[in-house]
């Protein structure tokens, strides 16, 4: 009897190895089968894979297959590691415009110059565009962009004697304070990279720059004037305990901040709203967009926070660059792959889709069961924030190396927000000097 | 006639239920007189000094201090448990350890199974294919491994003995990268195997069944087998294997949930979301959170984690006697 059990155990064991082996084959997704070219997607972005079927429809010779790659730190932790053994990297991946220069640096990603992107610059906006033209090549296509605004909580602004949104930074402190004697922060930050990034664009200011050959970085942020103009700002704020810098941004806290009022306005990419939607359901209707507070009045000057582009890593398979190359082309170039990303909530990087009737007078956005919500008490937000896209100051420049600087960020500036044991502006000359040190180890002849 | 026998049957019932609350009421004396006796006992040995293990004096602060010690342990659960009955909406906007305004367990649970075409399901067939695979092959190279060494005289066995403790010593992460490049090579990454042949290995499990095997399979008993005709493999089957059940309960309890839980191993070589186990894929729901445009589902999360906790908590209770009894193993020389 016993004998038997273990005969019926091993065949059952060896039964479950067999599908496993079968699967563990056909899982690479690279395999080209029955003249089939099949090319791989890393992504996170939600809205990508409903893009699949449209295209496969249009294009049956090639299949495509999105991985799910989490958030942008794990995919590019991955892009790393493949890289680095030579196996496992996708055909195409979606890269933030403020990474892509890492890995066009690199030599990853191809040029798609030649491939017909040479001629798309009018189709995008400035801001996009200039994040994908690297050294005069093309390496990636914007897949949607996250020009920045300002959501707030029209109902705590009301309560603290707010009638207008700001428009300038002046006004803005002046509000805060208003918004701090209701007991609630006007916003929060705990020491935020891309934030910084994000401010000191709109500020004017370039405080990285790369040589044309990639040899030579300039790293300024001590001695520009215009990025201590906003460290002065957030300063202020921070001494001055009129914003949160005790919830990080993301945390399950920061979203109870966002639907109580607590944290009662956001400065953001335009791909905040589904965000909000999901993460702060019950604020729904008492939140709007207005535009982002410049330094003068009358000032539009804007920047960009976050925003994605599809690059097309590099290979020796020509066939498989070019199919690559053609769904990039239908996901960020043709109309009907834009429509369907941004029916589904994306925020599109290209002037067509910015300026055209239906997207402007959308009011409602869609909820996970697919039903219209008016979370912005029903404004037409998509007309401020695709003037918000045109108003993009272009110019600035990431580093080389910005995933990393943006990660020790939090190490060399996080002090001055969380514990406020140090002052931003010796937490940025801190970060500064790794950055340096870091540009130095890396090759680069550095320019201060 | 019928009636009849009905009256006698409530009759007899009536005599039943009297005698058995006469049985109940006798059973609360005598409980009582127990609780009394011992707590003369206690007075006793506390006053004389001595005291019984069995019936061990009280202690208010060791009391206290465990009882604090159970509540720490409990609290993530009951958050846990919590939790899963609110809404996203309830998650963000009322109090950590109070109910929502709607009960949404139900809810969750459906949604857990359905949400992105089911692929929780998936994930927790992954999860179990792993641990039968993986857990069960580690028990069972080292069940017989351990007993070998244990049993055997070879030379070279101090040198396996070293080496078995060395690879306790050095944590499983420190490996992760290594491995990861080397199954990179192999082109084995993204496919289960990844998964299945690092948790092939045990050295933890195999030092425990040589220490267990050494102590409960006495060598007469395998000589008179061995006498009587059994081949190796029978005797191993037939007459040791017996022998070390409490052992192999243990080790298979280690085993499982250390490949039930495995965060990093997984997270390196596994990119393909078909082939997540539990741990990477509810990390991937969480992580929507943080995305740019993507959908905040704590809520899944939550219920997903405590549908995820049930399993080892039910492998727990069933075998916690082999647990107990497999960590004592070799605290007596009999």
């Amino acid at each position: 009897m016993k004998f038997d059990k273990r005969i019926i155990a091993m065949v059952g064991v060896a039964a479950m190895l067999v599908p496993l082996a079968a699967c563990g084959g056909g899982s690479n997704g690279s395999a080209n089968g029955g003249g089939k070219t099949s090319i791989l997607v890393w992504s996170w972005e939600p809205t990508l894979p409903a893009t699949v079927k449209g295209f496969e429809k249009a294009n049956p010779d090639i299949t495509v297959k999105v991985t799910n790659a989490g958030t942008n730190k794990k995919e590019y932790t991955a892009l790393n590691n493949a890289m680095s053994s030579g196996k496992g990297a996708p055909d195409i991946a979606q890269i933030e415009y403020y990474a892509l220069p890492e890995y066009v640096i690199r030599n990853n990603v191809a040029n798609l110059s030649d491939m017909g992107a040479s001629g798309y610059k009018s189709f995008y906006t400035p801001g996009t565009w200039n994040s994908v033209n690297i050294n005069g090549g093309v390496y990636a296509l914007p897949m949607d962009s996250g020009p920045m605004a300002l959501f707030y909580n029209k109902e705590v602004f009301d309560k603290a004697g707010i009638s207008q949104p700001p428009t300038t930074w002046d006004e803005f402190y002046e509000d805060a304070k208003k918004v701090k004697a209701t007991g609630n922060y006007i916003t929060s930050d705990s020491g935020d990279a891309g934030f910084f990034d994000s401010m000191t664009w709109q500020a004017g200011a370039t405080p990285f720059s790369t040589s044309k050959d990639g040899k030579t970085v300039s790293i300024n942020l001590t001695s520009d004037q215009k990025v201590k103009k906003w460290i002065d700002f957030e300063q202020k704020l921070i001494d001055e305990d009129l914003i949160d810098t005790k919830t990080p941004g993301w945390s399950d806290d920061w979203n109870k901040g966002l639907d109580d009022g607590s944290i009662a306005s956001l400065l953001t990419g335009a791909w905040m709203p589904n965000n909000l939607l999901s993460g702060a359901p019950d604020a729904s209707g008492k939140w709007r967009v207005a535009p982002m507070p410049t330094w003068e009045q009358g000032g539009k000057e804007n920047s960009e926070n976050g925003g994605s582009s599809l690059a097309v890593i590099k290979s020796k398979d020509n066939a498989k660059t070019t199919a690559a190359y053609k769904f990039i082309d239908y996901v960020c170039h043709n109309k009907e792959g834009i429509k369907t990303r941004v029916d589904a909530g994306a925020f599109p990087a290209d002037n067509n889709t910015l300026s055209s009737k239906d997207f402007l007078d959308m009011t409602t956005l869609k909820d996970s069961k697919g039903q219209p919500n008016e979370y912005f008490g029903g404004q037409k937000f998509n007309q401020v924030l695709s003037d918000a896209a045109k108003n993009v100051v272009s110019g600035y420049k990431f580093l080389p190396f910005e995933v990393y600087a943006r990660g020790i960020y939090s190490d060399d500036a996080g002090a001055a927000f969380t514990d406020k044991k140090t002052t931003l502006e010796k937490g940025v000359a801190t970060w500064q000097s790794h950055l340096v040190d870091y540009a130095k180890k890396q090759g680069y002849t550095v320019k201060q | 006639m019928s009636d009849m026998n009905a009256a006698s049957k409530r009759s007899a019932d009536a005599d039943l239920k009297a005698f058995e609350s006469a049985a109940k009421r006798k059973e609360r004396v005598r409980q009582k007189q127990v609780l009394k006796d011992e707590a003369a006992e206690r007075k006793r040995s506390a006053q004389s000094g001595f005291s019984n293990p069995a019936n061990p004096r009280r202690s208010m602060l060791l009391t206290l201090v465990t009882g604090i010690f159970a509540v720490y342990c409990l609290f993530p659960f009951v958050y846990l448990a919590i939790n899963a009955t609110k809404t996203q909406g309830d998650f963000t906007s009322t109090f950590g350890l109070g109910f929502g305004h709607t009960f949404a367990l139900w809810n969750n649970l459906r949604e857990v199974f359905t949400y992105q075409d089911g692929i929780f399901g998936r994930w927790l067939l992954n999860t179990i294919l792993y641990v039968i695979i993986g857990a069960g092959g580690a028990t069972l190279l080292a069940i017989m491994g351990g007993y070998a060494l244990a049993k055997f005289h070879f030379p070279g066995r101090k040198a396996v003995f070293a080496i078995v403790i060395g690879a306790i010593s050095v944590p499983g992460i420190a490996l992760a990268v290594p491995q990861f490049l080397l199954f990179a090579k192999l082109g084995l990454t993204d496919t289960p195997w990844a998964m299945i042949l690092p948790s092939l290995i045990s050295p933890f499990g195999l030092y425990l069944m040589w220490i267990f095997s050494e102590q409960a399979v006495p060598t007469e008993l395998l000589e008179a087998a061995h006498v009587d005709g059994a081949s190796e493999f029978r005797t191993f089957f037939t007459i040791a294997l017996p022998l070390l059940a409490p052992g192999i309960v243990t080790t298979a309890l280690f085993t499982i949930v250390a490949t039930w839980n495995n965060y990093f191993l997984p997270l390196i070589m596994l990119k393909e979301p078909a082939w997540y186990p539990l741990t990477i894929g509810l990390n991937q729901w969480k992580d929507q959170a943080s995305t740019a445009g993507g959908q905040t589902i704590q809520n899944l999360v939550i219920t997903g984690s405590l549908v995820t906790i049930i399993p080892l908590v039910i492998a727990f209770l069933l075998l916690q006697k082999y647990w107990q009894s497999g960590l004592a193993a070799g605290a007596v020389k009999e």
